[in-house]
This record gives structure tokens, C-alpha cells and sequence, in this order.
């Protein structure tokens, strides 16, 4: 893990791969979290909160 | 409403109002609840937990590393293990923290009187990118020698270098495992008890709750 | 907000159970679990500190170079201006802002006899070639000593390393090249990091000489460019090795490669000299916005301009019936 890292090297844009991962596992994560249904239905105990 | 706990009493001078406030404001019900709305229906709501319990591991990992004094982590291999916690917990800290914001900036989570609990979590967002700084020129190898001798320029450039000396190692860890561990802690707390003193927003375009015309909630421009 | 506040909050909102405590402790066993695979699995990056005596060993011209620059008061360090003295060479200012100035000198450097003179003077003790050479730089005139260490530099560009020592071109350099050359050696034992560190004192944890002395020279630096760490190689978001790094830090270091900031000219007063400052003050704007974006009209609509929300609650929404602007929207 010491060795240098590999870069993505676009016009003016220099980064590092691992930099690169985090980011698209970040914004993967995001969209998985928007998508993927939430588990658990209306729920048996379901109620209008009373006062 | 129902409440376990009893009314407070009149009287009791300050400390007899102090819990009369708190009782009023945030009853321990409120403060840890059994139930929540059924809005609450996303993964998205399971960002600011894990950034939490992130930095419950960052800041164990750290008083670990700061028990065991800075040669320990360079030298020893358990030390080296706790360095790597630190490490990957600070990324997962980070990670997640952002993607909570993104979360509540694309729910708009400071609708409904919820201002200041957004203000609070940029704040610790800033104060932990602070504490991560002074964390890398702490670490006492070749990364922090370098950030400290680049980072100057700008700490220098903005007069801040009257305060702040990068390159004066017991300045930084002094402010990183004492003065912003501590500062990360109460705003996180406080940003809990916020979130927890006024619910959980309710999503956009729901109806405003007691309102008669049931218009949308908003604080947005229509 | 009161407990009856957020009661009225809720009124009408359909509750299910929930174990906060539980969502906790899964979230932080979880976390603990991932943690401690990736720090198993990857460890942490951990480059060792490069010493003065590594320098003096791997380049002894460039530490020889830097040391005469430090001696002739013309190194970034010693032109650096507050809030190390009073000179001018590093000062940035941005319009009306001066802050740099103003903010004064706070952490006194003084180059030449911190990193040069001082060490040598202790160097000299039992050695009657260096103390001779001191004594005759000390004893020279300002003048005297700055045409002498002006062709020692210029010579330099051509110089040789052999055994540690510094060779030039013959020239008129005055006590330049012992005085240089004892410092090698004094660097390449050590002696200028103990130096340098512990100066008049026992305990010590102030690395301010050392790291402006490194950071004057090209060691340091070309190390750092073989990591992409460099200010314009997008360094501050880079790691040593194959770590990610401070990923957060990107539209801070975002900057530092684009113009005006990175362009010797600029535009609006701003330009590479300036480019700390401009860029801090920048960023300082935009974070501020961040912070107010619940009080900013046109930033807090974002959200309903760009429905990703209607991802995040589209449950609630096909229950509901809610729509924009909803006119039937009551739950």
C-alpha cells in the first residue's frame, strides 16, 4: 500500500485513484440509499399520535 | 400529551426552573423515544447514526493512540493497528457526515423553526476538518512535515499565523486531542438535542400540522 | 420549541415503534466491524519524517545551496516577512486586506544565525579551521560578506558532491566554502536536527527551524512531487501511497489549479502570489453561504427545484396523495 498511487490525469484534473473510489463509493451509497426500498410495512401498531 | 414523568413543582429557585425548562422543552421521552413517524422511511436515515458511531471509534481509537504517547504508533504494531482505526475511522467519519449533509440539504432539513440544527451540523462539519488538519500534522512523519510546511502559507496569509504555528508540533497536538475533540462533541451533542427537541422535519409538501387550510410546509419560496 | 410544540408538530402523523438505542448500538458494531477489516486489511499510511541529516546525505548541493540562501537572507524563510520578521517576500495581501501584515511577527525566525551561524559557532568548538572561518566572516563587512556568498551561490549551480563535500569552481568566496561545508557535516551527523530543535533548551516541541530550513530547500519538495502532493498537483486532498486522503478538502485545493489563482498575472487583483489568502477568503464566502443556507432565498429552494426528496419520501407521497402545491394535500 506504500508503492504510488495510481492517478486519473484529465486536462487539469489530477486525482488519485483511491480518492476516486471513496468519491464514487460515496456517491454510489447515496443512491443506493435513495433507491433500495426501506424495509418494513404500515406497521400493526400504527395510530394517529393522540393529545 | 402523556408523560412519565411528573410535573415539576412551583418554586425550587433556579435549580426548580432549570428542570422545569428542561421538562418543558425535552422531557426524557422526547429525548429518547420509542416510536417515530412513518415518514422516517429511507436509508437515508441512517447517515447521521453511522457518522456518530464513527466518531465514537475515532475519538476511542484516538485517546488509545494519545494514552500510549506519539512514538508508540511508529514503533509498535499494535500501536500501528490502533493508527489504522484512527485512520479508517476518520474516513468513514467523513464519508458519511458528508452524506448525511447531502441527505438533509436535498430534504431541506432546516424547514419548520429548523435553522440552527442545520447551522450546528455545518459548524461540527467545519470543526472536523479542523481537527482533522491538526490531526495529519500531528502524526510526526514525512505527510505531516509536508502539510505543515505547505499549510503555513495559507494559516500566515490570513494573519491566523499570529495564533497558529503548523509547524509547532505541541501546539497541534495539544489542540487536536484536547481543545477540538472536546469542541466536536458538544456541538454533536447539541445538534441531537436540537433534532430531538423538534422531531423529525416532515417531508416537503406535507401539510402543516394545526393549520386550517392544511397548506404545504414551507420556508421555501414557492 | 416545547414538548407540546413538537406534540402539535406530530398531530395527525401517523407513528410506528422504533428503537433509537438499538439503531445506535447496530450502527456502532457495525461501524467497529468495517473499521477494523480496513485497518487489518490496509493498515495506515505512515511515511518516516525525512531528517536534516537525510538531506545533507541525499542532496548535500541543494542542502549547501539553501544554507548559503539562508546566509544571504535571500531564502523564502528569511524574506518571508511576518509571522516570522519583518521583511516582505512572502507577504500576501488581497485589495484592502493586509491581515498577514497586520497579524505582525509572532514567531521571531531569524535564518541566518538560527540555521547557519549558531549551529556552526557550536561546531567550531575544538575545530581551529572553522573558528578561523567564522572569525573572519563575522569580522567582514555586510558587503564584504554579500560578494562573497553572491559568487559562492552562483557557483553552486555548478557544483559537485564527493564524499559529502561540496566542490566549486575556483573563485573568490572568502570562508564561504568551509563554513558551508562544515555544516554538511554537521547536518549529516545530526547535530543541525538536535540543533535546530533543542536550541538554549531541554524540552522541545517546536519544529519551526527545522521545517522552514527543509521546506527552503528542493529535498523535501521533490519527495512530495514524486507522491503528487504539491500544491498544484491537487496535493492537499492526496495521501502518501495508496490511501485515499482528505477527499473533503477538494474544492479548497479545487483552487489552487485554476485560474486566476494559479496564473502569474490574474485577474481582479488576484494571482499565484496571492492565491492563500484569495483562495481562504473564497472559501470562507462559500462556506458562509453554506452555513445560511436555510436563510438564503434561492439556495434553500434548491431542494424543491431538484425533487430528489420525492426519492426519500415516496412512500409518504403515493400515501398521501401530496403533490407540489398540493391543494387537497391534508393528511
Amino acid at each position: 500500500m506504500d508503492s504510488p498511487a495510481p492517478y486519473f490525469h484529465w486536462g487539469f484534473i489530477l486525482l488519485s485513484v483511491p480518492n476516486l473510489v471513496v468519491t464514487g463509493l460515496m456517491l454510489a451509497l447515496f443512491g443506493a440509499a435513495l433507491i433500495v426500498p426501506f424495509p418494513g410495512g404500515r406497521g400493526s401498531k400504527s395510530k394517529s399520535r393522540k393529545q | 400529551m402523556s408523560r412519565s414523568q411528573a410535573a415539576v413543582p412551583a418554586g425550587g429557585g433556579w435549580t426548580g426552573a432549570f428542570r422545569r425548562q428542561i421538562a418543558r422543552r425535552l422531557p426524557l421521552e422526547e429525548l429518547l423515544p420509542t416510536n417515530q413517524p412513518a415518514y422516517v422511511h429511507s436509508w437515508v436515515y441512517l447517515f447521521g447514526a453511522i457518522t456518530i458511531a464513527a466518531l465514537i471509534w475515532v475519538v476511542a481509537s484516538g485517546v488509545v493512540l494519545a494514552f500510549f504517547g506519539p512514538q508508540w504508533w511508529h514503533h509498535s504494531s499494535v500501536g500501528r493497528f490502533f493508527n489504522s482505526i484512527h485512520f479508517w475511522g476518520v474516513q468513514v467519519f467523513f464519508i458519511f457526515m458528508v452524506l448525511h449533509l447531502w441527505t438533509q440539504f436535498w430534504a431541506a432539513g432546516w424547514r419548520d423553526g429548523r435553522g440552527l440544527t442545520w447551522v450546528i451540523g455545518v459548524v461540527t462539519f467545519l470543526a472536523s476538518v479542523v481537527a482533522g488538519f491538526t490531526g495529519y500534522i500531528s502524526q510526526q512523519n514525512f505527510a505531516a512535515q509536508w502539510i505543515a510546511v505547505n499549510a503555513k502559507d495559507a494559516v500566515n496569509a490570513t494573519g491566523m499565523g499570529a495564533l497558529f504555528n503548523p509547524l509547532n508540533f505541541g501546539q497541534a497536538y495539544g489542540i487536536h486531542v484536547m481543545l477540538l475533540p472536546a469542541s466536536i462533541v458538544v456541538l454533536v451533542a447539541a445538534h441531537i438535542v436540537m433534532v430531538r427537541m423538534k422531531g423529525i422535519v416532515r417531508p416537503i409538501d406535507a401539510p402543516t400540522p394545526g393549520v386550517a387550510d392544511a397548506s404545504p410546509s414551507n420556508e421555501m419560496a414557492s | 420549541m416545547s414538548a407540546e410544540a413538537k406534540a402539535a408538530y406530530y398531530r395527525n402523523v401517523r407513528m410506528i415503534p422504533f428503537d433509537l438505542v438499538k439503531e445506535l448500538a447496530l450502527a456502532t458494531g457495525g461501524v467497529l466491524i468495517v473499521v477494523m477489516i480496513l485497518a487489518a486489511v490496509f493498515s495506515s499510511p505512515d511515511v518516516p519524517a525525512v531528517t536534516i541529516a537525510n538531506w545533507a546525505a541525499a542532496d548535500p548541493v541543494d542542502f549547501v545551496t539553501t544554507a548559503t540562501s539562508e546566509l544571504a537572507g535571500s531564502s523564502t524563510s528569511a524574506d518571508y516577512g511576518p509571522p516570522y520578521n519583518n521583511n516582505a517576500g512572502s507577504v500576501q495581501t488581497l485589495w484592502f486586506l493586509k491581515p498577514q501584515s497586520w497579524a505582525g511577527v509572532h514567531t521571531p525566525v531569524d535564518p541566518a544565525n538560527q540555521f547557519v551561524l549558531q549551529p556552526l559557532q557550536q561546531a567550531a568548538i575544538g575545530d581551529p579551521a572553522l573558528t578561523a572561518a567564522l572569525s573572519t566572516f563575522l569580522g567582514a563587512s555586510s558587503d564584504q560578506r554579500a560578494a562573497w556568498l553572491d559568487a559562492y551561490s552562483t557557483s553552486l549551480a555548478d557544483a559537485q558532491a564527493n564524499n559529502g563535500q561540496v566542490t566549486v569552481a575556483a573563485g573568490d568566496y572568502g570562508p564561504a566554502p568551509v563554513l558551508m561545508n562544515s555544516l554538511v557535516a554537521l547536518a549529516r551527523s545530526g547535530g543541525l536536527d538536535g540543533l535546530l530543535l533543542a536550541s538554549n533548551q531541554f524540552f522541545a516541541t517546536d519544529y519551526t527551524g527545522s521545517l522552514l530550513f527543509m521546506g527552503d530547500g528542493g529535498y523535501l519538495e521533490g519527495l512530495a512531487n514524486e507522491q503528487k502532493l504539491t500544491g498544484n498537483q491537487w496535493g492537499m486532498m492526496h495521501e502518501t501511497g495508496r490511501y485515499p486522503g482528505q477527499a473533503w478538502l477538494w474544492l479548497y485545493t479545487l483552487g489552487y489549479q485554476v485560474p486566476p489563482f494559479n496564473e502569474e498575472r490574474g485577474f481582479l487583483g488576484i494571482n499565484s502570489g496571492n492565491a492563500d489568502l484569495a483562495i481562504t477568503v473564497t472559501m470562507g464566502a462559500l462556506t458562509l453561504l453554506l452555513v445560511l443556507v436555510p436563510f438564503v432565498p434561492g439556495l434553500r429552494d434548491i431542494p424543491r427545484w431538484i425533487p430528489i426528496h420525492r426519492l426519500i419520501w415516496r412512500r409518504y407521497y403515493a400515501e398521501k396523495g401530496v403533490g407540489p402545491r398540493a391543494d387537497d394535500g391534508t393528511a
